[in-house]
């Protein structure tokens, strides 16, 4: 209770609100969201890549993202993706990288890394959805 | 900094414990949720070119219909079923069950029993329609 040596509390005064990440509950429960979300639609983005995407030319693609429930699921699969990865890739760095100047560069590579590439996808999807390859 | 300062019990070093199912499913969680991620690079290159650049498209298709393309495309197959039914069997622990040991072990199989066999089940149809759009 003191901070006796070896006492297994904390000092909550000291502790809370400063755990690693900082805010816990909510990196928690949207790796949750994501994941819930991508169940159907990563089983159904597999399904679609093996009828109609391998192999297909950007018109066959672009043809397949014209239905816009095909152009949003996609979306909220690529968006839940991203973000189920970098909350995935963020506590892999906390775990592993305990230098802090390493984990905070590795943490705003990471970050960026993901933003570039998700938002590429988004263009792309929305681009080849309204107006084609 | 915080281990200079604190005195407080560390648990056992990981080396101490014997390796079992259990712990190898758990790394293998985080190193296919990894490698699933390293895959998204290709995805958006792949996306971002049928969008944009034919040149860059045709790069990517090129290199996923290669030899190693495949195998890699593969093993993202392999990772992404796994990761997926090692994520549901995630989702219960969360609700509180399946925690007894001999669930987790069951758990444990049937969870790659099912990524070996939807990757092959899947690799089967996908190379069959390959052969045939050759042939």
């Amino acid at each position: 209770m003191h901070n006796s040596e070896s006492s297994l509390r904390s000092n909550t005064k000291r502790v809370r609100g400063l755990g690693s990440s900082h805010d816990g509950t909510g990196h928690w429960w949207l790796q949750r969201l994501t994941a819930g979300a991508m169940i159907p639609l990563s089983v159904w983005f597999t399904v679609q890549l093996v009828t109609h995407l391998i192999g297909a030319d950007a018109t066959a693609i672009s043809a397949w993202l014209k239905n816009p429930l095909v152009a949003m699921a996609l979306l909220i699969f690529v968006v839940s993706m991203f973000t189920h990865a970098r909350l995935g890739v963020q506590v892999i760095i906390e775990d592993y990288v305990h230098c802090e100047t390493k984990k905070i560069a590795l943490l705003l590579f990471t970050n960026a890394t993901v933003l570039v590439a998700g938002l590429a996808c988004v263009f792309a999807i929305v681009r080849l959805h309204f107006i084609g390859a | 900094m915080t281990k200079a300062q604190s005195n407080r019990p560390l648990s056992p070093h990981l080396a101490i414990y014997r390796w079992q199912i259990t712990n190898t499913l758990s790394i293998l969680h985080r190193i296919t949720g990894f490698g699933l991620t390293l895959g998204l690079i290709p995805l958006a290159l792949w996306l971002y070119g049928a969008a944009y650049e034919p040149a860059l498209f045709a790069t990517a298709s090129a290199i996923f219909a290669s030899s190693i393309g495949k195998l890699a495309l593969f093993a993202w197959t392999l990772a992404f079923y796994y990761h997926l039914a090692n994520g549901l069997r995630h989702i219960n622990w969360d609700m509180g069950k399946g925690f007894d040991l001999s669930e987790v072990t069951d758990s444990g199989h049937i969870v790659v029993v099912f990524a070996l066999a939807m990757s092959i089940l899947t690799w089967i149809i996908v190379l069959g329609k390959l052969g045939a759009t050759h042939a």
